[in-house]
Formats: C-alpha cells, sequence, structure tokens
C-alpha cells in the first residue's frame, strides 16, 4: 500500500495546508515510511472487540443551563488578526 | 541557597516568615538570567509581572492567609493557557498570542499562593519527544548541555532538574511528561486521566492528553498534583471526586509489593545501559521485600502504531482552530480558504504539518475502517491487558525511555527512532492509567528513569509506592554538573 503525490495533494487540500511542490514530495515519503508501520496492526484479530475511543469513558455529562460571565467582546478580538466594528474580518465568501 | 530548596521547604518558610515571597522568587529569577541564555528552557519570563504575583502572596501571608505552594516559583510548559501571558505552543502561528483566560491548573496555582515565573519550551504543539521541534529555540539538557532534554515537556523537565524552579507542568499525549523526566533526572507524574482538569491546556491528542506535575522529589510533586488535581465543570471529561490526595504519602511498605514487569519492554528494544541500571535497581528493591515478576504483555507491540494513529487523527481536528482569524498571525493568499490554507502551510512547523496529514488521511473515506477504527479496537485491548495484570499485581514497572538522553541533532534524521522512546510511556495513555517516572540509577554519568503504571484512580497508592522506592534508592541527592 503507498499513497501517490496526487493523493498527498488530495490529503493537504483537505487539512487546508497550502504545501509547495518539495513539501509535497517530502510529506509522501514520510507518509508512505509511516503507512508501512500501520501494516503492523492490520494481523491482529479484533473481531468483535468494541472500540476505546477515550481513556476512561464518561456517558452523559450534564451541566445546568445557567448563565455566567464570559468573556467580553473586546478581549475576545483582541488577538484578532484583523477586526473592525467588533466584528473578526474575514474576506468575502459569498458573492453578491 | 534558596534555589536547592525543595517546594515543600519553601512554602514552610514563606509560611512562617522565614523568608518572603520576594526574595525565593528574585533567587530563582537571578538562577534564570545566570543559566537559561546557555539552557534555552525559558520561552518567556517576565520579572516584572513574577515579582508583582510574590509581593500579593506576601500580602497575603502577613494577612495570615495562603495555600499549600506560598512562595513556590512554578514555571508552566508554554501549551497551558496563561492571562495576560504569552502562550505559543512553541509555533508560530500563535507567536504574540496572549489568553485572555486562566487554564484551571494556572488559576489553581495561583490559588495556592504559587508564583508563575515563566513559560517553558516544548515540541511544537507538543508533538516530539526532544524540544528539537520548538519554532524558537533547542532546549538543553542541563546533565549535558550538547544533549536533548527530551520532550515534549523537555524545557519544564530542564527547569525543575536545573534549579531554576523546584515545580512546573507538563501535558503528556504519549509519555511527553514522563520521558524528559527519565532524561532530566527528575519526577515527573501523568495522573488518571480526568483527575486534573484540561481547561485551557491546548488539545493535541483529547482523548489522551493529561496535565502533570514536575519535581526534584516524589513529595514535592505528590504536593503540587494534590493542589492541581479536583472536579472542573469547565472541563467534561474531569471524573468526579477526582482530587488526589497527599496525606499518608509516607505511609506506604515495600515489603510483600507485587510489581509486573513487562517482558515486551525488558529486552531488544532497551538499550544496554538503560537495563543495566534498572535492574540494579530492582536487585535493591527485591532486598526490601519487593517481589517483581515478568509477565508477557504482547499488545505493547502494538503501542506505538496505535499512538501515531490515533493521535494524529485527533490532533488534524484539534488544529483546524489555527484558521489565522481568531488569534495568531495571518499569512494572505487567495480569499477566506486561501489565506487559511496559507497560514497554516507557513506557519505550522514540519512534524505539525505531517500529524496533521496523517491524521486527516486516516480519518479520510475509504480508510477510517482500517486505520482509526481498528486502532480503537487495538486500544481496547492493551488497555484491557493491563487491567488484567493489574488484577495480580499492584504496578507495572519498566525503564521509562529505552535509552539516555542523546545528542542534539543525532536523531533528527530518523523520524522512527524519534517515534520509539514513547514505546514504554504510550499504554499509560491508552488505558488513562496513572504512570510516573522517577530516577534510578545512571548509565554514561546520564540519569535513567523507572516508569511505575498503576490502575484507573489508583494514583495515591502508585505516589505513596513511589516514595517508598525513593526512599529505597540511593540517587535521590545526586543534581547535575552546573554552577
Amino acid at each position: 500500500m503507498s499513497i501517490s503525490l496526487e493523493e498527498v495533494r488530495h490529503v493537504a487540500r483537505l487539512a487546508r495546508l497550502d504545501l509547495d511542490e518539495p513539501e509535497l514530495l517530502a510529506f509522501q515519503g514520510e507518509l508512505n515510511a509511516l503507512l508501512g508501520h500501520f501494516q503492523d496492526i492490520q494481523g491482529i484479530d479484533v473481531e468483535g472487540l468494541d472500540p476505546k475511543p477515550h481513556a476512561v469513558g464518561l456517558h452523559n455529562v450534564w451541566a445546568e443551563d445557567l448563565a455566567r460571565p464570559g468573556l467580553i467582546r473586546d478581549e475576545a478580538l483582541r488577538n484578532a488578526a484583523v477586526s473592525r466594528a467588533g466584528l473578526f474580518i474575514v474576506p468575502t465568501i459569498i458573492e453578491e | 541557597m534558596l534555589t536547592q530548596l525543595s517546594a515543600t521547604e519553601l512554602a514552610a518558610k514563606v509560611r512562617s516568615g522565614d523568608v518572603s515571597a520576594v526574595e525565593v522568587t528574585e533567587a530563582h529569577l537571578d538562577r534564570i538570567a545566570k543559566l537559561d541564555s546557555e539552557l534555552g528552557a525559558y520561552l518567556h519570563v517576565d520579572r516584572e509581572e513574577a515579582l508583582r504575583q510574590a509581593t500579593a502572596v506576601d500580602a497575603m501571608v502577613k494577612a495570615g492567609n495562603g495555600g499549600f505552594l506560598v512562595g513556590v516559583p512554578v514555571a508552566v510548559k508554554d501549551n497551558i493557557s496563561t492571562l495576560g501571558m504569552p502562550t505559543t505552543c512553541a509555533s508560530r502561528i500563535l507567536e504574540g498570542y496572549v489568553p485572555p483566560f486562566d487554564a484551571t491548573v494556572v488559576a489553581k496555582l495561583k490559588e495556592a499562593g504559587a508564583i508563575v515565573i515563566g513559560k517553558t519550551n516544548l515540541d511544537e504543539f507538543a508533538m516530539g519527544t526532544s524540544c528539537e521541534n520548538s519554532a524558537f529555540q533547542d532546549t538543553h539538557n542541563p546533565w549535558d548541555p550538547d544533549r536533548s532534554p527530551g520532550g515534549s515537556s523537555g524545557g519544564s523537565a530542564a527547569a525543575v532538574a536545573s534549579e531554576m524552579a523546584p515545580l512546573s507542568l507538563g501535558s503528556d499525549t504519549g509519555g511527553s511528561i514522563r520521558m524528559p523526566a527519565a532524561l532530566c533526572g527528575i519526577v515527573g507524574f501523568k495522573p488518571t486521566y480526568g483527575r486534573i482538569s484540561r481547561y485551557g491546556l491546548v488539545a493535541f491528542g483529547s482523548s489522551l492528553d493529561q496535565i502533570g506535575p514536575f519535581g526534584r522529589s516524589i513529595e514535592d510533586t505528590a504536593l503540587l498534583a494534590s493542589v492541581l488535581s479536583g472536579h472542573d465543570p469547565l472541563d467534561s471529561t474531569s471524573l468526579p471526586d477526582s482530587a488526589i490526595r497527599s496525606e499518608g504519602l509516607k505511609d506506604g511498605s515495600l515489603k510483600g509489593l507485587k510489581v509486573a514487569l513487562p517482558k515486551q519492554l525488558f529486552g531488544a528494544a532497551i538499550n544496554a545501559g538503560v537495563m543495566d541500571a534498572l535492574e540494579m535497581a530492582i536487585e535493591n528493591l527485591e532486598r526490601e521485600g519487593v517481589s517483581c515478576t515478568q509477565v508477557d504483555m504482547p499488545s505493547i507491540d502494538y503501542g506505538v502504531t496505535t499512538y501515531y494513529i490515533i493521535a494524529p487523527a485527533e490532533a488534524s481536528s484539534n488544529l483546524a482552530r489555527f484558521d489565522g482569524v481568531r488569534f495568531g498571525p495571518q499569512v494572505q493568499g487567495d480569499g477566506h480558504i486561501g489565506n487559511f490554507s496559507a497560514t497554516r502551510g507557513k506557519l505550522f512547523g514540519h512534524e505539525v504539518k505531517l500529524r496533521v496529514m496523517v491524521g486527516t488521511y486516516a480519518l479520510s473515506a475509504g480508510y477510517y475502517d482500517a486505520f482509526y477504527h481498528r486502532a480503537q479496537q487495538v486500544r481496547g485491548l492493551m488497555a484491557a491487558e493491563f487491567e488484567s495484570v493489574f488484577r495480580s499485581y499492584d504496578l507495572v514497572m519498566s525503564p521509562t525511555s529505552p535509552i539516555v538522553a542523546f545528542k542534539l541533532g543525532e536523531l533528527k534524521q530518523d523520524p522512527m527512532a524519534l517515534k520509539m522512546l514513547d514505546l514504554c510511556t504510550i499504554p499509560a495513555n491508552m488505558g488513562g492509567f496513572p504512570s510516573l517516572s522517577l530516577p534510578c540509577g545512571f548509565s554514561q554519568d546520564l540519569p535513567v528513569g523507572m516508569c511505575l503504571t498503576g490502575p484507573v484512580n489508583g494514583d495515591e497508592r502508585l505516589l505513596q509506592t513511589a516514595y517508598a522506592i525513593e526512599q529505597a534508592l540511593p540517587w535521590g541527592h545526586r543534581r547535575p554538573p552546573l554552577p
């Protein structure tokens, strides 16, 4: 099993990572090396085993629906790359 | 010298008025000024802010108040949020970010009268085992500055080992507290998952991440664990009744203690010098009445592979929040998605991008069942194997790291060798088990760590046993050769 350069490009797009050609090639090599190791667990008999998604499972953790102080707007915006009029500013997404 | 005292001693002295919190803080700031240009343990130290905190603590003590850590400086790993103090995760993508809130553990430190003395270096987003993946600087091992302190919490381990802080905080996803503790010759503790709140820890692998303490002794480490632990409604994975009690720490006995030694961690995977040091320690413990038995735990061999599917999968999802809009710098691309991708492509380091790619791939359509789902099934198998061993034994013992501190740059070209360094520590994260590393000897004049792992919620018993082991082993007082 190996991953093609086209697949690497696809994964980078899914992951929102803008990579140049040399980087894509480097990741292709490293991903293929790791995928080789992933084969180590393919032979294990896991038939009927429940997946364990969490270290110590808790179920149905509820919180009281109470109002409590949150971040004030200016603090929430303080680390923004661009903000204006109390808003985070991003490029236009929906054309008119 | 104040910097040589334990946290327990420092808190007692400040409480009794013997010394002030300002004097203790100044002594540590002076030592940082003297040593840290060589060691590179800290990313951020704010002298004025630390002294301002210390002055407030002194006023508290004068008024007859004060918690368990009055006047004790604590260094905090830079992936834990600190109000008004930079928190970068050693990544360019968070350069200049100043959190508007304190992590629960930081709030607890302040309530206990501790001084947050600085933020420590790590592998970017805690992804690594050498601290070399930091975007800003290398950290050097206090025992030999040409060597790595281990990772990812290498800055926190180096700061405590070099007496630039008596205590520090780290985070452990696959061994990131215990492994650097071993390489720096100190104690590092990863409690049961859920006993210390993760609120304010920048998430890497949420089902594996756990904050924990570093100290130069079990007593100090247990003291800090007791301050940090407890249920937190802000972390929905926080366990109920999760306070770690440190009373009774010194009441443990080694007589009749049953220890399992996994065959898989006592073989060819472990360096001979590390093995010799651990075996000598085991002989010492057997003379004290501990019974050590080799057991077969085959699932340990699948740990690293399973980890490198689960942790990157969770990371690829967690790191999606770094979009260059709400925090950190922004790199211009074509439109919104273009900005998003350019920011992440330029500002994440290589290892972080690799893990995000691995995780995205493992979760993508067509591969989910073969990789992520199967890895979770194997994770269940590993946890069950440990649980069955805990039915017959008090704890599992192994080396913490297969090798002693390695030269900076030595393993950089061998990514798989770096990943294998977590072999002994990964199982505890898989099952959420409490696990710690304590110094147990030396090889080539470099410290060797012993890893002890107990059953879920066996934190108090584990610390008690570790305290008794520490008293029985003659290594506790050796310090790094520093001025």
